[in-house]
């Protein structure tokens, strides 16, 4: 199968690769998928404390191109923004960001999940209730 | 990767020589005439042009049957593999329907026949699928004690097409002989690269394809055993009655001549070619193996040559095989390559976690690989799944001393 450019680029030069300090208490971690499956994403976001905003983003994906492109694009697109506009994040603006093919839908489904699971490890660990997350087909 | 030593590489590399082989160039140089000036059809007895096709495919037969230690008589031509697969298990089902309905064959056979056997089952045929050891290989007892009144076929392959692995045939046979049932063996990858001797191996029915061996794509044949015993099958192509009436159609008589002079050209290479290549094959198996967590799948005694399939945990194939395709060509056991979306059946045949399966690679050395190539495969592959495991939370998680078990996996 050929990857579109866009993939090939995040494969080769992945943004925000490692791990944020999962102890800290303003930072939120996501583990999702399973090695069974063939994919596990694990996304993390640091909030500032004082405004809200998600001031940094790490991944660490074990999976296909495409799913290591749909995590590395994710934690771009955190970065700079606050935790509610995170959640607005839909994994169809990754399909289409990155032309992701069929088959591959399920890498962004992938991705949107781990976003929300960093974000809801973060509310928990800050007192706010878990917010109920819709299943999306994967 | 920029090594100045790989400077005159010519990329891609082939090292996907399972799937299938460029054809020689001695083989096309073979076929050629039988395009044009010698295009007749084998079944004309008329006139000249006929004679010189049938002459043609009569030669060729003789190269066939020649590297297998067979008789003229008993090569069927046919459009490869898969057919001969076909009509070997179908054809021996419907011929000896008196005799019984049981099939014995093993999981980590090619869909060709395990799909074949599927189809029998429908038809009213019994069929044991038995499970093979850790290493691959198949457990005689196990076969021996599978065996009952209404047995009437054992068929368990020769060489593995993704892990290389070489059944015990001879003892296999054995057995088969000791209890009067007939043995086939799909030695797809087997023929042209290791010795296979219809008569000292005991084979009564055996599959093989050309395009596995240097020669076309769409021609093979099947062995049928006429003495010690006589085997029959029921034809599956009906028609105009070629080959006996075992196989009707035109016969494809460049695709036979390719065919006969890759049989040729394996029965004076093969043994040479057999010692360089696990030479390289060894190598390369070396080179991957100093990584840590990597492990090869399938007993790596009873194997063929030029195969070797390594998993390198931590890694996902499809990922792995993206640092370099474009450079390096070869399969992996991950689900995401193959177009079935499940993890190579043949290794979780092994016992392999899907973890495993999905972080596999399969490499099939060929005639034409060379030294140099597989210097360049070490390192681009070392180079990948470094990088790839910086990335990866399970190598984390393991250099962190986590057992990956006793995490709750979210599975969808
Ligand atoms: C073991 C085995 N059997 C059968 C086949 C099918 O051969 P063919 O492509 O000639 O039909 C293959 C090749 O994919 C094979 O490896």
């Amino acid at each position: 199968m050929a990857y579109s450019e866009k993939v090939i680029d995040h494969y080769q030069h992945p943004k925000n690769v490692g791990t944020l300090d999962k102890a800290k208490k303003n930072v939120g971690t996501g583990l999702v998928g399973a090695p069974e499956c063939g994919d596990v994403m694990r996304l993390q976001i640091e909030v500032d404390e004082e405004s809200g905003i998600i001031s940094d983003a790490k991944f660490k994906t074990f999976g296909c191109g495409s799913a290591i492109a749909s995590s590395s694009l994710a934690t771009e697109w955190l970065k700079g923004k606050t935790v509610d506009q995170a959640l607005a994040i839909d994994n169809m603006d990754i399909v289409e960001e990155l032309n992701l093919p069929p088959v591959k839908i399920h890498c962004s489904v992938l991705a949107e999940d781990a976003i929300k699971a960093a974000i809801n490890d973060y509310r928990v660990k800050n007192g706010l209730a878990e917010l109920e997350l819709e299943e999306k087909k994967h | 990767m920029g090594f100045i030593e790989f400077m005159d590489l010519k990329l891609p590399i082939y090292l996907d020589n399972n799937a299938t082989t460029p054809c020689d160039p001695r083989v096309v140089e073979a076929m050629l005439p039988y395009f044009t000036e010698k295009f007749g059809n084998a079944a004309s007895r008329s006139h000249a042009f006929g004679w010189v096709a049938e002459e043609a495919v009569d030669y060729a037969r003789e190269q066939v049957a020649k590297l297998i230690n067979a008789e003229t008589k008993e090569i069927i031509f046919t459009s490869g593999a898969t057919e001969a697969d076909n009509l070997a298990l179908k054809g021996v089902f419907e011929m000896y329907a008196s005799k019984g309905n049981h099939i014995i064959t093993c999981t980590t056979e090619h869909k060709a026949v395990l799909d074949t056997c599927k189809h029998i089952e429908k038809l009213g045929g019994e069929v044991t699928y038995l499970p093979v050891k850790a290493d691959g290989l198949i457990d005689l007892a196990e076969l021996e004690k599978a065996i009952t009144a209404k047995t009437i076929l054992i068929a368990i392959m020769y060489g593995n097409n993704e892990i290389g692995v070489v059944q015990p045939i001879r003892e296999i046979s054995a057995i088969a002989r000791k209890h009067g049932v007939l043995f086939f063996t799909d030695a797809t990858q087997a023929v042209g690269k290791i010795p296979v001797d219809v008569q000292a191996d005991g084979i009564d029915l055996m599959a093989f394809s050309a395009h596995k061996m240097y020669g076309p794509k769409g021609v093979g044949a099947l062995y049928v055993r006429r003495k010690n015993p006589r085997v029959k099958v029921t034809a599956q192509m009906d028609g105009g009655g070629h080959e006996r009436g075992m196989r009707s159609g035109t016969m494809n008589v460049p695709g036979i001549v390719g065919f006969g002079k890759a049989c040729e050209i394996c029965r004076k290479e093969m043994e040479a070619e057999a010692a360089r290549l696990s030479i390289l094959r060894d190598k390369l198996e070396k080179g991957l193996l100093e990584l840590e967590e990597a492990y090869v799948n399938g007993n790596t005694e009873h194997r063929l040559p030029h195969v070797a399939n390594i998993s390198f945990k931590y890694v996902e194939g499809e990922g792995l095989m993206m640092g370099f395709n474009k450079n390096i060509a070869l399969s992996s056991g991950s689900a995401c390559t193959s177009a079935s979306l499940e993890p190579s059946y043949v290794l979780k045949a092994l016992g392999l976690g899907d973890d495993l399966a999905h972080s596999s690679l399969r490499f099939g050395l060929g005639r034409f690989t060379t030294e140099e190539q597989i210097d360049y495969t070490i390192g681009a592959i070392k180079e990948t799944v470094l990088k790839l495991r910086e990335m990866s939370p399970l190598w984390e998680m393991f250099k962190e001393g986590i057992d990956l078990n006793s995490i709750e996996w979210a599975h969808h």
